[in-house]
Formats: C-alpha cells, structure tokens, sequence
C-alpha cells in the first residue's frame, strides 16, 4: 500500500503556480484579442469618420490675407509645419512678427491651413495653402450669401451671386433677389437638362444600336455569302459617296463596283435583298438621329442662356449657365435641418448616379452595380466547381499520396498572388476561349472584340478560380464532419453512395458550405489587381444589364468599387478633392460587402437551423 | 488472458490457470471446457449449437464465416442460421466481434478499408458475398436499427419514408401509407402524428430510436439488424423498445447485438453466445440462459467472466 500524500501538501505544491493555472496564457490570448479588435476599430472609424464626413456641407469661410487677396472656400484641414529660415526674410515686418510669434508659441512650427477655393476655371487650382501669419487680424468671417455651386464641369464654384441674366438681359440684380430667380428657374432648367441627358444618352443609344445590328446583319450575309472584300469597299465607298459626295465621285463609285460585278462576282438576289434591307434601316436610324438632334437642339435652346452672375471672393464675376448647375447651397444660411438635407441628397446622388468629372463627382452607381454583379457571378461559378471538386477528393477518390499532393497544390493555390490570376485570366479566359467565342458565334463583329477582351464574366471567372481553395477547403472540412452514423443509416437503407451524398451529406454539409462560400465572397469582393487586367475599367457607364437585347451582356467592360478606390486615390488629377471620396467609397464597398456577407450567414443560420435540435 | 505459445496442443488442454479457476458442474461438461488462452492463439473451436435451432426456418444463413481487419482476424469460420420470425441475440464480451457478425450481414464492413472476408452467409437462400451480388440491392432487403440514433437531418416523415424515396417512389398515398404503418409498428404513431413535418432532430433520444426502427421496417426488410439499440437509452425507453421488439415477431426476423444479459434473456428466443471471434454456443435462449452447454457461457451470463 503506498502511504496517501497529505491533501495540504499537494494543494501547496500542485495548484498554486501562476503558469499552471495558465493565467499568463489567457492574458496573452486576451491581449490578441483586443490587439485585433484596436485594430478592426480604429480602421473601421477612421473610414466611418472620414467617409461619412465627405458629404456634409462645412461653413465657407471668407479670409484676407496679408497680400490683399480674399479667400474663400472650406477648410480642409489645418497642419503645423517646421519652415526653413528664409521665409521669415522674405515677410514684411508686421506680418513676420505674427509668424515669429507663432513659431515662438509652437516650438518653432508654423500653422497653415489647406482652403479648398474651388473655382478651377478661374485660378487654375483647386486648393490653396493660407500661413495663419498671413491672415489679417479679423480677416477670417463666414459670409452670410457665401454659396457652393456643384455644376457638371471645371468641379465647384465659390462665390455671391450678384445678378441673374436671361438671353443677355438682366432680370434681377442684388444677391437676395438673384437667388430668388435661381430657385424659380433652376428645377425647370434641370428637368429639361434632364430630358436632355436621357435623349443623348438613351436614344441615341438605340439608335446607333439598331445602326450596329443592322451593319451587323448585313456583315453575316457579306460573310454567308462569300462576298469578296474589294466588293464591300467598293460598295461602301458608293454608300459614303451617295450619303454626300459629288456626282463625279458617285459614278466613279459606281464604276467600281459595276467592274468588280463584272469581273465575275455577282451578288445573289438574297443578298441584294439583305443589302436593301440594309439601306432601308441605315436610312430609318439616320432619319431618328436627326430627329433626335432636332430635339437635343430644341432643349437646348430653351434651356441655354439662363446665366446666373456669381462674384468671386476677390471680386471676379463669372457668369455659370444655370443649367450646367446641379446643386447650388447657400451654405452658411443653412440651420442643421438643411445642411442634413444637402447631406443625405449628396449620399443619394452618389449611389444613384454616374460619375462625373473623372469620377471625382458625381455618383458611383455602375460601380455598385459591378461589384454587386461580380461578386455574384463569382459565387455562382465558384461554389458548384469547388463543392464538386471537394466531393470528389472526399467521397470517392481513393487516399493515397496522388490525393494529398492534390490538397497541397489546392492550398497552395491560396497563395498565390492575386496578379498571376490575372495574367490567367487574361491570357485564358479573353485571348483563349474568348477569342474562340468570338469565332464561332460574333464572328461579324471581328475584328472588334466581343467575348475576346476584358468583361464582367471572365472577371467573375477569374476570382473564382482565385477564391476556388477556400471553397474546396471548407467543403472539404464540412464533408468530413458529417457523422459516419448518418452515412451508415442512409446505406442501411439500400441507398447508392451519390444518393446518401445528395440527400444526406450535401444538406448536412451545406452550413459549412456557406461558411466557405461567405469566405470566398469576402475575399473576391475586396480583390483589385487582376481585375484591371480582366475588365474593370475606369470608366464604364453601360451596365451589363439593360433594355438593349439581349439586355444581358456580360462581355462588357464594368466598374468595381476597389478599382475605383485606387483610381481616385491615385490616377485623380485632383488628388485633394478625391481623397474624401476615397473614403467615402471604402466605406461604400466594406457597407456592400457587410451586406452581402449578412445575407449569406442569415440563409446559413436558416439551414443550420433544421439541423439544430436538442438530442434529449 | 496471457498468449499462449503457437505450438500448444489442441484447446481442450486443461493446463491453463484460468480453466482450473474455473469448477465443473457437471462431469460430462468438463470434458469440453475450452482454453481461452488456446483460442486467442487462433485454435479452431467447435460450437455448440443445440439441436433446436436446426428444426426453424432459417432465414439467414452463416456459412463459415470469417472475417480480417487488415492482418487482424476478427471473426473465426462462424457458422449459424438465424431462424424466421423469431429473435435472435448476439452476446459476448467487448470486442468478440458481435457486431462486426451484424454488420457483416448488410456488408456495412465494405466500407471500412482493409476488410477482408471468407465464407458466406444466405439471405432467404440468396448469397451476400457472392461475386455478383449488387450489394444496394442486397441492403434494400435488410433494416438496420444502429447503437446511437441516427435520424438523417430532415423531417420525420421523410426520415421514415426515406427508402422508399431512394427507391424513386413518389406517390403521395404510398409514402403516406408507409410512414404511417412503420410509425404505428414502431409504437411512435400517436406521439408524433400532428409533428409529422418537423425535424427529427428535436424528438428525444428514444423517440429517435424509434424513429430509427420505423425507418428501417418501412421498406418491410427480411431481417432487422439491431446494434445495442438500448444501450444509449434510460431504462423506460428501453422497455418500450423491448416491447416493439416483441410486436415485431413473427412479422419480422430480428437479428439484434446487445450487451444488456436481462434484455437478451426478456426479448429474445434464441441466443448467440461469442468470444474473441468465436461463436461459442446457440440455442433457445431459455436453454442459454437456464443450462447452457458450456461452463463459459454460464460464467458469462452469471456474470463471473465478462
């Protein structure tokens, strides 16, 4: 019998240590913890703070500075700079007093605050930098009619209105009465503006869509029927000649072609028709065109000349075209009410609208639309291809080192850079099996490219074979955690192994699955560099959805939030005014991603809850 | 229990240890008193199969059975047949390769990697191991009721019809037939008639058992294979299973593994008595349980080995 230790003596030597009862450890995990959340927080706020802040209208301030100019313009930001000694030497003594006086109290900085002046058109810059020293003593005041101008080009304007002119006719004078006349006039200029727009840019659209597939048309029966090239161009030049050349040169085209007829090739009479065909729709779509120029031309007319005369804070008066304008605030005459009303018609304008002035202003809604459509496409595509494959390396290929070395690769593919998928999918995707597309079914388009370049489906086919190892890892783990116990029961019954996959593993599996899914969504959301190779564009105004047939074209080029992140923040040829809404739409796409991911992890809680329920 | 070296003479050496422990309550018995230590070193053993077995209807039939996990031998030439419309136990100790012999019937056992078989065994006179035999097809005749409940992630009537559907059958009036017929065999009708679409998940632990037990007489199987489907069951579900073992038969032939001596000797008409892969001794499971042939099988079911 061994003697049995005191219970004193082990409670002494056993439990006492601060290590044993890992109380060191769960700082360390506790410090990890909260070192990931700081992080997650500070990020999340500095983007919500900045973000949020770009579209509330801040007071204008009026300043005078030492040189006798006045400013005005938003503060958008102030900062404190160490000078170099001779810029004290260049100042007049009263103001390099106040300067030296700065410093002194400042450790030697200077203060200096960054105007946003506006008024591109006039001064040629956007921003100024005012030295606090420069300010005269009461030189700064927020001007009661200081009002923004938000107009379609050359970005804002800063200024008073003065005087309001109709055809070159004065109709009202002073800033009160000036005003006045703006918001009578402006809503009416800008519906017609509006109708405007959506002749240009709808009608138009058909039109030169119809003029597309008839020429389209008319190239498949060139192509069927075997037309010979100097035939087309001959013919074509008759076309040019006719449409507004000389006589001379209509019957020199018309010689052209009869010589080549003669030569041996004669159109058949289904391509006489075709031809016909052609002229007849070509001729209709012009005559819309003109129509539709005549009626641009009268919108015009009844909308142009409207001018309302704004002065400068240095006593410049510019006249802007009333129509040009999108939104005009009195800003400093706004109570909280108001200014909360600019605010939440900014934010609807930037989710609603097209961009403008290179994407600095304006909206960012094909951006949304892109991202959006992407990310799904991406998650249809890359979901069944991984569960499939997941199933596979699961269920029915046989272990060994041909399958490990698989898993390997499949992990490894998580690592590579995001670019070389890319350079995949361009070399793939467009040149290869595009370019085959555009061979087989568009061949009348060559040699513009259809399928054969960047566009939203090889863009989505790209990231998912990108996001495709998380897929297929989750999965993997999914599969492998559905209890031998239901596989038993379902073979017991007499079923195959695919239909205890299909109708006991799959559902079983499939929360896991989603899980694998939100991760891919995730990631390829918030991916960037291969898209620019694969068809994120700058610039892209036509969704891949709309009323054209086949109203879905997913070869178009499309816009992505985190690609117009990166070309706000770095390509803006004003980089000052873009950065706010490179913080704006960061903020845009995390808010879109949130989104997506929610929907994703409520339909995982949906299905996770049939399989919840207590075992007792 | 020690290995005994390879070259040791046949198993009815009575020099061991453990076989003198042992006292004889009858002369004539002594004489077959077996070496465990000699079997564990892969002796041959006769069972004992009392003659009344031979006068049922077989159902199932072992025929030299024999079974290896890679280099392990699991089950040692067993030969039985199991008789129709009556219950039959497998009992033994831990390990003795009860339900290994259960799971052989349905060949469950072809899914675990590296299982090899001998022998055959005769569904209603139609091989299990034959070359040609289509194994789905094979299933579909057999119900297997598991140690732990294994309802699938779906309703309960779904879980019940669940052959049926694998089956393609999609005509409501049938499913419904079934499910209720096997919910009514399974003595569950009346406690989940009105929750018929919910989730099986949410019943209670014998309600899923049972649940499990309709499921598996829904397709209306040869034989129902039953593994210890009390053991993870409170003694009131368990009594309820016992009694559905009871309406079961004659309707069904039910082959079932248990660890429990009072269920095998309450529910069941014959009883199998195994050790170390060995089928030991086979008869009427009042014989087993009251005389049994052999001191072993008396000192397990008393509880003195086991």
């Amino acid at each position: 019998m061994v003697e049995p230790r005191p219970r004193a003596a082990r409670a002494a030597h056993g439990g006492g240590t601060l290590l044993s009862a890992g109380e060191p450890v769960v700082w360390l995990m506790a410090a990890g913890l909260g070192l990931a959340l700081a992080m997650i927080a500070g990020l999340l706020a500095m983007i919500l703070w900045n973000g949020g802040a770009t579209f509330w209208p801040r007071a204008l301030v009026e300043v005078s500075t030492s040189d006798g100019r006045v400013h005005l313009g938003e503060v958008s930001r102030h900062e404190r700079y160490r000078p170099t000694p001779e810029i004290y030497a260049r100042l007049d003594p009263e103001v390099r007093d106040r300067a030296e006086h700065d410093a002194a109290a400042h450790e030697g900085t200077l203060g200096r605050t960054l105007l946003r002046t506006a008024n591109y058109d006039l001064t040629g810059t956007h921003f100024t930098w005012i030295d606090d020293f420069e300010i005269e003593e009461g030189g700064r005041s927020e001007p009661e009619w200081g009002v923004t101008i938000e107009r379609l080009e050359w970005g804002r304007f800063y200024g008073t209105p003065t005087r309001a002119v109709e055809q070159g006719r004065t109709v009202a004078e002073g800033t009160e009465d000036t005003w006045a006349w703006f918001e009578e006039v402006h809503p009416r200029l800008r519906s017609l503006w509006r109708q405007k727009r959506s002749l240009e840019t709808h009608d138009v659209g058909r039109v030169n869509h119809e003029l597309e597939s008839a020429r389209l048309e008319l190239r498949e029966a060139e192509l069927r029927e075997g037309v010979p090239p100097e035939w087309i161009g001959a013919w074509g030049e008759l076309q040019r000649a006719r449409q507004g050349g000389s006589a001379e040169e209509i019957a020199d085209a018309e010689a052209r072609v009869d010589r080549i007829e003669n030569a041996g090739f004669v159109p058949t009479q289904a391509f006489r028709e075709a031809v016909a065909e052609f002229e007849s729709r070509e001729a209709a779509g012009r005559e819309r065109f003109a129509e539709i120029v005549g009626e641009v031309e009268s919108l015009s007319q009844r909308m142009d000349g409207f001018e309302v005369v704004m002065r400068t804070a240095d006593g410049t008066e510019a006249p802007l075209e009333v129509a040009d304008i999108v939104r005009a605030i009195p800003q400093n005459r706004l109570g909280i009410v108001g200014r909360l009303g600019v605010y939440l018609s900014r934010w609807i304008e930037f989710l609603v609208d097209d961009p403008r002035e290179a994407n600095s202003e304006g909206g960012v809604f094909p951006a949304i639309f892109g991202t959006v459509a992407m990310t799904l496409i991406m998650t249809i595509a890359v979901v069944p291809f991984g569960v499939l494959a997941a199933l596979y390396l699961r269920e029915y290929a046989k272990a060994g080192p041909m399958i490990s070395a698989v898993r390997i690769a499949v992990n490894n593919l998580a690592g590579v850079p995001s670019i070389v998928f890319g350079v995949f999918g361009l070399g793939f995707f467009c040149y290869v099996v595009g370019a085959s597309i555009d061979e087989l079914l568009f061949e009348a388009k060559l040699p513009n490219p259809t399928y054969g370049k960047g566009g939203l489906l090889w863009a989505s086919l790209t990231l998912a074979l990108l996001t495709l190892p998380v897929v297929i890892v989750a999965t993997e783990e999914a599969l492998a955690a559905v209890p031998r116990s239901m596989r038993e029961g379902s073979y017991a019954c007499g079923a195959s192994k695919w239909q205890t996959i299909r109708r006991i593993v799959l559902p079983r599996a499939m929360p896991g699955i989603m899980t694998g899914a939100i991760l891919a969504m995730a990631r390829g959301a918030g991916e960037v560099a291969p898209l620019m190779l694969v068809g994120a564009v700058k610039l892209a105004p036509e969704l891949a959805v709309d009323a054209t047939a086949p109203y879905v074209h997913p070869d178009r080029s499309f816009m992505h939030l985190g690609f117009h992140i990166y070309d706000l923040g770095f390509q803006s040829q004003n980089s000052e005014a873009a950065k706010p809404m490179v913080f704006t739409t960061t903020l845009l796409l995390i808010i879109l991603i949130m989104l997506l991911n929610v929907i994703a992890v409520w339909l995982r809680t949906r299905l996770r809850r049939r399989f919840a329920g207590s075992q007792f | 229990m020690g290995h005994a070296d390879v070259a040791k003479p046949p198993s009815l050496n009575a020099s061991t240890t453990e076989t003198k422990m042992f006292s004889n309550p009858t002369p004539s018995q002594s004489e077959i008193r077996l070496d465990l230590a000699a079997i564990a070193a892969g002796e041959p053993v006769e069972a004992v199969i009392h003659e009344e077995v031979a006068s049922e209807e077989s159902i199932l039939e072992i025929d030299r059975f024999a079974l290896h996990y890679g280099s392990f031998k699991a089950l040692h030439d067993i030969s039985m047949s199991v008789p129709k419309g009556k219950i039959t136990a497998l009992i033994g100790p831990s390990g003795c390769g009860k339900s290994t012999l259960l799971r052989s019937v349905n060949r469950l056992n072809d899914l675990i990697d590296g299982v090899r078989v001998d022998g055959d065994m005769r569904l209603s006179g139609d091989s299990i191991y034959g070359r040609d035999v289509d194994v789905i097809e094979l299933r579909k005749r057999m119900g297997m009721v598991f140690q732990k409940s294994n309802p699938f992630p779906m309703s309960i009537y779904e879980n019940v019809v669940y052959a049926l559907r694998i089956d393609g059958q999609r005509n409501r009036r049938v499913l419904d037939e079934v499910c209720e017929r096997s919910l009514r065999a399974a003595a569950l009708w009346d406690e989940v008639k009105d929750r018929l679409h919910e989730s099986a998940l949410g019943m209670s632990g014998g309600q899923q058992q049972r649940l499990c037990i309709a499921r598996a007489v829904a397709a209306e199987p040869e034989v129902l294979l039953m593994d210890e489907p009390c053991s993870a069951l409170d003694p009131i579900a368990t009594q309820k299973i016992e009694e559905l073992m009871d309406s079961l038969v004659p309707h069904y032939s039910v082959l079932i593994v248990t660890h429990n001596m009072q269920q095998a000797a309450r529910s069941s008409h014959y009883t199998a008595y195994m050790v170390l892969g060995r089928l030991i001794e086979y008869g009427p499971t009042q014989r087993i349980f009251q005389n049994p042939k052999l001191p072993e099988t008396e000192d397990y079911i008393t509880g003195r080995f086991g």
